[in-house]
């Protein structure tokens, strides 16, 4: 027998950083049902405006329209969806890189570099979004001081932005590979982890999304 | 910290670049035997720090109208004797044994992510620093260690002195995060062939527990102190109750950690005390998987049960009713262990050793602990008990009398396996009685003068309430808690060089990390050993018998055996130490902050793009 054959002996038979990042995603679950219900439990408690749902008129005659645009954060919503898409096909592509590819789309779909770029941009779209709907709202008269919608909505938001960020850092990081020797099969484990990673933070938004813009 | 005298490292001096000498070898070490070791010492150091303020507070409770220190100095003691004893001392002293004892219990050449497992040392280390050093410039946290709302608000606490508790344990937070993830995964993914879930020895079940624990709780307590650091830096009002703001929100999410905090505190004494009565009864753990279940069960109603600590803020009936069930309900699962590690000691060839003798301290005064307990679980007498010195003795009942007792037991177990010595029995027995009386005669009054309604955290008191001759005591018995530790702390380093040599399995013990030589070499199992029942050594069949024969010779390097370790690094004590910096930015200049991120992430990129072990094929 083999001594380094044994050390990578898993008793599993899976990678354990796969093991890791499951681990890793349980405990992010509990930091964001933390924040969520934060936001749930100050929703409707705020003393002043500007409120997320609900016009306000403040004691010096200031009127305030509700401040969440739905619509633009549905576009947003739906950027950020495709980027998982768009992981998913950086993915197959990083597995399936070795396969022969005759025909032009299998040549689009097997570019990994396309795909983790497309990822990328769209998140950086989102954080594109959301940086908007931040100056828009601090320029409407809400920022983190001003009552406790504004500091749970821009903490919770902060925190789920701050995750995005760090995946787009991630995915950068995952082309600079790819650009300098090729991102192969060999690899696949490495884009598989940064991807469970990145559904994580996509679906942890879509329960923002229906928590805090949809839900009134 | 010299090099110990490990074999190996006799024979390894060859080497260029010898990973095992001098404190550059303990500095980039990704071993987990060492970094369990500077867990090891680094606990100690602070446990002897959080002791000595104990002994103030204790020095100025001695008689009434003490004035050996002021209010505030009294406020920043208490603070930081409870911040310190559970964050910065029992937390770490049962990371020293998941370090050093799971891979070895399990079978495995280290844990899943040795590198990280430095950083998580580091990390503590730093933040450790950064939480006790301003004590010495009478600027220390000085909120109680559960630092409740809106006390610790910018409004009530202006000074520096919050601060250094909300980032000092969001950076310890870190480092127990970091460890978690790298545990489960050693446990899931690192066991042996044939090491299946139910043979695994009980302390790594307890600690397997425990990681679930720690991921789950840690991120409420991150939540919580990431609003206090944005209340008291940025202005947000998550803790202005003037704004709407839920008083009890600080409560409820620090509680939801705290609870299970309790746990990860008791849990892995449990855990060490189930391998030591085991062999120094000479019988199997009685009911095996009943304290595996009852770890479990522990575990997951250890988050339904946080709302006890706040019966006194009027939740109302319905609420005060759950919590007082759900906490009758946890003394069932612990009253199982406390039985089953009866039905071990019973009709057993009892030894007893100075393990032995600590392990049944702990069966003894957590049962005494476990019992007050039962009775502020109700409602009507916890609103008797609670802020009362009723409750700081029933902590410290379960605290040290379960957790340090458990852990001293286990310092004495394994530190034939650390070191290749054995401690003295006869300071060990001296240390034993008077700990096991010192501890009584410190906490046991605290019952009474409780009961006679003293309140905590009061930095003095007017004699002629009943409280005098409780209060003497209990500083007596402090006083002796310190000639006990230091008579252990003598055994302990003398025993380091002068000890009797040990063998690999001096106490005839039957799992698995006895199976190998003491101290344990770097790569722990010359072939991957199988398992086929949970005492190898009592009952293996002739296969693991002869996989612990190979694996109990001594003096083989790992080159001999074509056995490839990890490289020693340093890089993740940089990113410990830059992140830390990063935090001291917060509190002094936003430059310090920005340079320590940029160095962080500089070092991260490096300790990641570089290999972790050489190329074999």
């Amino acid at each position: 027998m083999s001594a380094p054959a044994a050390h990578h002996y898993t008793t599993t038979g899976l990678d354990s950083r796969k093991i890791a990042i499951w681990a890793f995603i349980g405990s992010e679950c509990m930091l964001f049902i933390s924040l969520i219900s934060t936001y749930l439990i100050y929703k409707g408690r705020s003393i002043v405006g500007p409120f997320p749902h609900e016009e306000w008129t403040s004691p010096d005659g200031r009127h305030f329209e509700p401040i969440l645009d739905i619509l633009v954060t549905s576009a947003s919503t739906f950027v950020l969806l495709m980027s998982s898409l768009a992981m998913v096909l950086a993915l197959s592509a990083v597995q399936n890189k070795n396969l022969p590819k005759r025909t032009r789309g299998e040549r689009i779909l097997g570019s990994s570099k396309l795909w983790l770029w497309m990822t990328a941009l769209l998140g950086a779209t989102f954080l594109g979004f959301q940086a908007y709907e931040f100056t828009s709202f601090v320029h409407e008269g809400l920022t983190l001081s001003t009552n406790l919608f504004g500091s749970s909505f821009f903490t919770l938001t902060g925190f789920h932005g701050a995750h995005v960020t760090a995946g787009v850092i991630w995915l950068v990081s995952l082309l600079a590979i790819d650009y300098r020797r090729g991102l192969g099969p060999a690899d696949a484990l490495n884009v598989d982890i940064a991807a469970l990673y990145w559904h994580f933070v996509d679906v942890v938004w879509i329960v923002i999304f229906t928590v805090v813009y949809l839900i009134q | 910290m010299a090099t110990t005298a490990v074999p190996t490292s006799i024979s390894s001096d060859s080497m260029p670049s010898d990973p095992y000498s001098g404190i550059w070898g303990w500095i980039t070490t990704v071993d987990h035997k060492r970094i369990g070791i500077l867990y090891l010492y680094t606990a100690l150091s602070f446990f002897i720090i959080g002791g000595l303020e104990a002994v103030v507070i204790r020095a100025q409770l001695q008689g009434p109208n003490g004035q050996l220190v002021s209010a505030e100095m009294y406020n920043q003691l208490f603070t930081m004797h409870g911040t310190t004893m559970v964050f910065l001392a029992i937390m770490p002293l049962s990371a020293a044994f998941f370090n050093f004892l799971i891979p070895l219990q399990i079978g495995a050449r280290d844990v899943a992510f040795p590198r990280l497992n430095a950083f998580s040392y580091w990390v503590y280390l730093f933040g450790g620093i950064f939480i006790t050093v301003p004590i010495f410039f009478q600027l220390a946290p000085d909120g109680g260690w559960f630092g409740y709302t809106p006390l610790t608000t910018r409004a009530y606490s202006p000074g520096i002195n919050i601060d250094f508790w909300v980032i000092g344990l969001q950076i310890l937070g870190v480092s127990s995060l970091a460890a978690a993830f790298n545990f489960i995964t050693t446990i899931i993914n690192l066991r042996a062939p044939g090491m299946t879930l139910m043979r695994m020895p009980m302390f790594t079940w307890m600690s397997f527990v425990v990681q679930f624990l720690v991921i789950l709780a840690f991120p409420v307590i991150t939540v919580a102190l990431v609003f206090l650091l944005f209340d008291r830096f940025f202005g947000t009002q998550f803790y202005a109750v003037a704004a709407g703001a839920d008083p009890l929100l600080w409560q409820h999410l620090f509680w939801i950690f705290g609870h299970p905090e309790v746990y990860i505190l008791i849990l892995p004494a449990f855990g060490l005390v189930s391998e030591v009565l085991p062999t120094f009864s000479r019988k199997p753990l009685f009911g095996y998987p009943v304290m595996v279940y009852s770890g479990i069960l522990i575990g997951v109603l250890g988050f339904g049960v946080w709302a006890h600590h706040m019966f006194a803020v009027g939740m109302g009936a319905i609420a005060d009713s759950i919590f007082a069930v759900s906490t009758m309900l946890i003394a069932i699962p612990t009253g199982v262990k406390i039985f089953n590690w009866i039905g071990t000691m019973w009709q057993g060839q009892l030894r007893f050793t100075s393990a032995m003798k600590f392990a049944i301290g702990l069966v003894a005064l957590f049962t005494i602990g476990g019992i007050s307990g039962v009775m502020h679980s109700s409602p009507p007498a916890d609103l008797q008990q609670t802020d009362t010195y009723f409750i700081v003795a029933h902590f410290h009942y379960v605290l040290f009398g379960g957790s340090i007792m458990g852990i001293f037991a286990g310092i004495y177990y394994y530190f034939p396996k650390m070191t290749g010595r054995m401690m003295s029995e006869r300071l060990g027995n001296v240390h034993f009685w008077l700990n096991f009386i010192a501890m009584n005669l410190t906490f046991f009054p605290m019952h009474f003068s409780g009961m006679l309604g003293m309140p905590r955290r009061i930095y003095t008191y007017d004699s002629g309430q009943g409280w005098d001759t409780f209060n003497l005591i209990s500083s007596i018995g402090a006083y002796m808690l310190v000639l006990a530790t230091a008579i252990f702390l003598y055994n302990f380093f003398m025993s380091r060089k002068r000890g009797e040599v040990a063998g690999s399995n001096p106490w005839g013990a039957g799992t698995l990390e006895w199976t190998i030589p003491s101290p344990v070499p770097e790569y722990n199992f010359a072939v991957l050993p199988t398992i086929t029942s949970r005492y190898p050594l009592w009952e293996g069949t002739e296969e693991a018998a002869e996989s612990a024969r190979i694996n109990s010779q001594e003096g083989k390097t790992s080159e001999e055996l074509g056995i490839v370790l990890p490289y020693s690094t340093v890089k993740p004590m940089i990113v410990a130490l830059a992140m830390v910096i990063m935090f001291c930015g917060l509190i002094t200049t936003m430059a310090l902050t920005f340079l320590g991120a940029a160095i962080m992430v500089l070092a991260l990129y490096s300790w990641l793009l570089s290999p972790l072990e050489p190329e074999h094929h």
